[in-house]
């Protein structure tokens, strides 16, 4: 079954090179974006199954031996993070295909549009299933290349402006991480995770100590905790409503995850645990206090995300496995809702033409269902029981309270003040946009057809959001099947748990890793 | 193995060159500041392998050698500059040919609290992103309004 390791990787690769010979014909590219992407969920599914059932999965590219070549692992929580983010991407697809329809494809060129994100796919899928530290580098820049030609989609002037923040301090955290690399080498000789183990362990604490703070400098900027966060609101939302998405779901979790692998992996023993534990408080509350003071769907989410990636960095501060299974629990929760939220809030623009909180109103009277489709996401991302949201939250709180220093106890408090404010934040967004009295601006439902088709015809030619009375089904669809997958998560807590405790007993342990990547022991 | 030391002082400087350009405020010039500390990156990454004869076997005995690991990796990191470079140098042209400059500019929220601190007005009104949205939505609406205006009079 070990062939089935390299798929996510390949498929979508071989897709994005079929639906760039296929540009001019959006029809026939849906199609193979769509296939293929079904399918990668299709084997991430299986892979996530048969590492919990039967250990890592392991293959050596092109038949090298282990240390020689590079290796792709699939362990639980690789599979775990590969399942979600495939469903993700698939469900975000469909989003963005029903909105390239609605807008006769103007907005988004369809026929970059579909190779890129694909090539987006296969980044996020490499930099999981890495067993190597220059090939975790390579998925990384794959999905970063593939980050900035969405991002700046259509090069208008905002997403130039945002484009050029985002892509110098993305260039600059590779170089950090390109420079960790080039010091790990230097000072190991080998760049395989698991032969790292063994062989960072005998170097001396202050260089082991230099290394690891590199690397955490580098993923740090990319999973955008705090000191190193600024770039992200002020990039994502400009990106048309499915990219933001996608980005808010996998790319800074992708930093999450590099941080959770190399934390436990590579540098066990918790020598920056209290700086993680530090930052992860500082990552929520500052993040969330950007979030209140927004006046903008997009921008006020874009805080929550780095608000909430601190609740993370706190599970894997504490190093203990009810910290760690609780972070991969609340990786897991929040790529789902955050997406979903982006989602929506997309859908709040094309309905009510902005995502200005002053130029709402009364969405929940003209769209009670898009209102559904936004409160229980919100909902959950505040932490209300009985959602995944408070689950996650509870789990963190549970291992705080279970480690006990002062530390871990004032990020308890911490964690418990940000959902507070969270759920504020979004209090304020479903007042303002969805309970006051409707805005003059907005079209009523009654004048649909004229609306829809006077906006497809006169569309402007720069990217200005246009309100829309009716949303197409395509775009409702995948964010009802996002919200119902949160809702899910709810109901499947408790095999996830277990799943998540699982994986962060076996990176706690270490040695299923290695023992999978060299079945005879390490050279 | 002891690292040469031409090598790790010319990455120093690289590196050096490489920060100051990156902190300009004209695209040009952190572009040329990105090229110099990712030849830096490059350079120290070469370091760090062993030097030594062709890594071919049958023309170097083994352990003169140079380590070819380090080469390949830095093949890989001058195909990913030299991708980047085209991307930036793209995102400068079309700055220039949208702007008339390549500068970075600052960011919505700084620009926000400028011109709330400028007109000392309350929060909403000054917010730059609505004022853009202003020009752009009102002819649609204005299509509506006229498209729609007769067929409700008939």
């Amino acid at each position: 079954m070990t062939w089935l390791v390299p798929l996510p990787v390949v498929m979508p690769l071989l897709g994005a090179a079929l639906t760039l010979l296929l540009a001019g014909r959006p029809y026939a590219q849906r199609w193979v974006s769509l296939t293929v992407l079904t399918a990668t969920v299709a084997v991430a599914g299986t892979l996530l199954v048969r590492s919990s059932l039967h250990g890592p999965l392991v293959v050596e590219v092109g038949g090298w031996v282990a240390p020689l070549g590079i290796v792709l692992v699939a362990d639980q929580l690789a599979a775990l993070m590969l399942v979600v983010s495939a469903a993700v991407t698939l469900c975000v697809l469909v989003y963005s295909i029903g909105q390239g329809m609605a807008d006769g494809n103007e907005e988004t060129p369809l026929s970059v549009y579909h190779p890129t994100y694909l090539v987006l796919t296969a980044g996020v899928c490499n930099a999981f299933l890495s067993g190597d530290l220059f090939n975790l580098y390579v998925g990384f820049e794959i999905l970063l290349v593939a980050s900035y030609v969405l991002l700046t989609l259509g090069s208008t002037e905002t997403r130039i402006r945002a484009g050029t923040t985002y892509v110098v301090v993305s260039l600059l955290s590779s170089l950090i991480f390109l420079v960790a690399i080039g010091l790990v080498y230097a000072s190991t000789g080998t760049l395989n995770l698991a032969q790292l183990v063994d062989r960072l362990d005998a170097l001396p604490d202050d260089l082991r100590l230099v290394l690891q703070a590199m690397l955490l400098l580098a993923f740090g900027i990319k999973a955008a905790v705090f000191p190193l966060s600024a770039w992200l609101p002020d990039s994502y939302p400009t990106a048309p409503a499915p990219v933001t998405a996608v980005f808010a779901g996998l790319l800074t979790k992708v930093g999450v995850y590099a941080i959770i692998r190399t934390e436990t992996l590579l540098f066990p023993g918790g020598r920056t645990a209290d700086l993680l534990l530090v930052a992860a408080a500082l990552t929520m509350v500052v993040g969330i206090l950007g979030a209140v003071a927004q006046s903008d769907i997009k921008r006020l989410l874009s805080f929550t995300l780095v608000s909430h990636i601190g609740y993370m960095l706190f599970g894997v501060g504490l190093t203990t496995s009810l910290g760690l299974s609780a972070a991969i629990f609340y990786v897991v929760h929040h790529i789902t809702i955050q997406t979903t939220l982006f989602l929506a809030a997309g859908l709040v623009e094309r309905r009510g033409g902005s995502t200005a909180l002053d130029r709402l109103g009364g969405l929940a009277r003209v769209s009670p269902l898009l209102a559904v489709l936004f409160f229980v996401p919100a909902l959950n991302l505040a932490g209300i029981p009985p959602f995944s949201g408070f689950l996650g939250k509870l789990g963190l709180v549970q291992a705080g309270v279970a480690d006990g220093g002062p530390l871990a106890w004032t990020l308890v408090a911490g964690g418990l003040l940000t959902s507070l404010l969270t759920l504020y934040a979004i209090a304020r967004v479903w007042n303002l946009a969805f309970w006051r009295a409707p805005h003059p601006d907005m079209p009523a439902p009654g004048d649909a057809a004229r609306a829809a088709g006077t906006a497809g015809a006169e569309q402007p030619p720069d990217d200005a959001p246009h309100a829309v009375a009716v949303l197409p089904r395509l775009m409702i669809a995948p964010t009802a099947v996002l919200v119902g997958l949160g809702l899910a998560l709810t109901v499947a807590a408790g095999p996830l748990f277990a799943l998540s405790t699982d994986a962060a007993d076996d990176l706690l342990r270490r040695t299923p890793y290695v023992e999978a990547v060299f079945p005879d022991g390490a050279p | 193995m002891s690292p040469n030391l031409s090598y790790v002082l010319v990455v120093g400087v690289l590196v050096a060159a490489g920060v100051t350009l990156l902190l300009e405020r004209s695209l040009t010039r952190v572009l040329m500041g990105v090229i110099l500390l990712g030849n830096g990156a490059n350079l120290l990454l070469l370091t760090g392998g062993r030097s030594g004869g062709a890594p071919i076997v049958g023309t170097t005995a083994e352990q003169d050698m140079a380590d070819p690991l380090p080469q390949a990796m830095v093949l890989t990191a001058i195909v990913i500059t030299l991708g980047m470079t085209a991307f930036l140098l793209a995102l400068a042209y079309r700055s220039w040919h949208l702007n008339g400059h390549d500068e970075v500019q600052d960011d919505v929220e700084d620009r926000r609290i400028v011109e709330l601190a400028d007109r000392d007005k309350g929060p909403g009104t000054a917010d730059v992103e609505a004022g853009d949205d202003d020009p752009a939505s009102d002819p649609a609406e204005e299509q509506v309004a006229a498209t729609g205006a007769p067929g409700g009079r008939a």
